[in-house]
């Protein structure tokens, strides 16, 4: 791998093993995220792509049976740790999903909540606004901000949704497939948001589109199971090194299309 | 190539379905049923109203605002028995939506899957247990309880409080089952999105599955109060029999239901003054329980959340 050591990561995985119940769902990921990136984890169904993503911000926790040994280090701590409080860390690891999930509430209650529940103490309406624009949505709400939430298009839906995540100030996004709910050109402008955020912020997002990842992600890491159905990684560089000039036949067979 | 059809395959030729016919028979019958019962319970209880306050000594006026029951001397005042059922359906109440609430905020939002599986189950025997234990239960178990706590002198050995918390839990599994099921229904990616934010467990649950439930939890406190209004054999037994103006819950006193069920079980002779007025009174609830319904329909369109 071509990155270097010593070096402030966004957020690492050490030998990171998840398991559902005794099922390993993925093995060994070691996985070092750029700051201020985009980072694509690619690969085919069941290699463990939403369960890694899912576990920088441990969401899996709220699987049954779901645990992790290894270490996810953000800031120096290991978020695995018992002492830390998983609710802080996904305060500072925000998450879109990969349908549309925005509440059931206003367009402006789904941005102010997140806030609220956070303690915010500046004016919120600032923040919505602040938020909308990073989003790329202010423009087409700006008069229905009181409006439900579900009124908006699939696309709208995403974008608030990333709004509201980035309301919260967190440092790292987690994107899992936000656009395969998407058509082709709400597609699109989630990938040039994507862009613009990460002057900004740190973006991790699992992709079944190869195309997306190679239009839209700076780094990209390529994800396949073993033998015994656990997700590893295999692959992990820049994007157009991966893309272009593959090292491992698995991931070359995998982004030329004959399989996956 | 050109496919020659070897069969002509003519599609106007209707099949004679049956047992399709048969089914919709019977469907149509069962829904004409129900909707005939209802209409001919509703013209009954009308009827023999209209007889009620066509008598001389009852008028409509007083029988809604006048404060003393005692048909043997020709006072037909409605109040007591309403303002006891209300008092005896309050402290069911107040047991059963905060209760029945928490269970299944509890039961959908932080037990596990198997602990979900175990518990529900045995809440919903609670629902199986005859009224007629409930009012027992609250005779001989609820009431010297309350008496040494509140004093003897103070504490009838009838009283609407023991009744009315004994109703609160024999409603109490209506309510969190089917509040259970709103919260349940709730999509999981809701929760997802708010834990994403770095919700808590509790901001979740009260904050995005609640109100996204809400119109089912509002069902569920309306059926439960519905049934409270209605509850006869509890009453009957624990809060008193004998009409009485009072808002002192640990009085005796006799709901709606309690005395319909004790002059319809006696011996009066039809015709007579007592007996109509038992469906006045039933009619009076059944407005009753309408009314609850319809401002339940109204506050949950107002405050619900369509998650879909």
């Amino acid at each position: 791998m071509t990155l270097e050591d010593n070096k402030q990561w966004a957020i690492e995985t050490e030998e990171l093993d998840i398991y559902y119940g005794d099922f390993r769902a993925v093995k060994h990921v070691s996985l070092q995220i750029e700051p201020q990136k985009i980072t694509a984890i690619i690969g085919p169904s069941g290699c463990g792509k939403s369960t890694v993503i899912r576990a920088f911000n441990r969401m899996n926790d709220f699987i049954p049976g779901a645990h992790a040994t290894g270490k996810v280090l953000f800031r120096g701590q290991n978020i695995y740790d018992p002492k830390i409080d998983p609710v802080q860390v996904r305060q500072k690891i925000g998450m879109v999903f990969q349908k549309p999930n925005p509440f059931p509430k206003s367009i402006y209650d789904n941005i102010a909540w997140g806030a609220k529940i956070n303690d915010y103490n500046g004016n919120l309406n600032d923040l919505v606004e602040e938020s909308l624009q990073k989003a790329a949505l202010w423009g087409e709400v700006k008069d229905q901000l009181q409006k439900s939430a579900l009124s908006l298009s699939g696309g709208q839906q995403q974008r608030l949704c990333i709004a509201r995540a980035l309301a919260v100030k967190p440092d790292i996004i987690l994107m899992d497939e936000p656009c395969s709910a998407l058509d082709p050109i709400a597609t699109l402008k989630i990938e040039d948001l994507m862009r613009e955020l990460s002057k900004n912020y740190t973006i991790i997002i699992v992709t079944h589109n190869m195309q997306q990842a190679g239009r839209a992600s700076d780094y990209t890491a390529y994800f396949t199971m073993d033998a015994d159905r656990a997700g590893m990684m295999v692959e992990y560089g820049v994007t157009s090194q991966v893309f272009t000039n593959p090292r491992n036949k698995s991931t070359e067979d995998y982004i030329s299309g004959r399989f996956g | 190539m050109i496919i020659k059809s070897t069969s002509p395959f003519d599609l106007s030729r209707k099949k004679n379905r049956w047992s399709e016919k048969l089914i919709k028979l019977f469907l149509t019958f069962a829904g004409i049923v129900s909707i005939f019962t209802t209409i001919a319970i509703v013209y009954e209880l009308g009827k023999e109203s209209l007889l009620f306050f066509s008598l001389p000594e009852v008028n409509l006026v007083d029988f809604l605002t006048t404060t003393t029951w005692q048909p043997s001397i020709g006072k037909f005042g409605v109040l007591p028995l309403v303002t006891s059922t209300l008092i005896t359906s309050f402290f069911a109440m107040l047991v059963a939506i905060p209760l029945g609430l928490g269970a299944a905020i509890f039961l959908s939002e932080y037990a596990s899957e198997r602990t979900r599986k175990v518990i529900k189950p045995i809440l919903e025997i609670l629902a199986g247990i005859p009224t007629v234990v409930y009012g027992y239960f609250a005779l001989t178990f609820m009431t010297p309880i309350l008496r040494s706590i509140f004093g003897e002198n103070k504490v009838e050995i009838y009283n609407m409080l023991s009744a009315g918390l004994v109703m609160g839990i024999m409603i109490l599994p209506l309510i969190s089952s089917m509040s259970e099921d709103a919260l349940h229904a709730v999509p999981r990616s809701l929760r997802d999105a708010a834990f994403g934010l770095g919700a808590t467990r509790l901001e979740t649950s009260i904050q995005i599955v609640l109100p996204a439930a809400l119109s089912g939890i509002i069902a569920a406190v309306i059926l439960g109060i519905s049934r409270a209004v209605g509850e006869t054999m509890i009453v009957a037994i624990a809060a008193g029999s004998g009409p009485n103006f009072t808002f002192n819950p640990f009085k005796a006193a006799e709901t709606m239901t309690g005395y319909i069920a004790r002059i319809s079980g006696g011996d009066l002779a039809y015709d007579t003054a007592d007996y109509n007025s038992i469906f006045a009174i039933g009619l009076l609830l059944f407005l009753i329980t309408l009314l609850l319904n319809m401002i339940s329909r109204k506050i949950s369109r107002k405050y619900r959340e369509v998650y879909e």
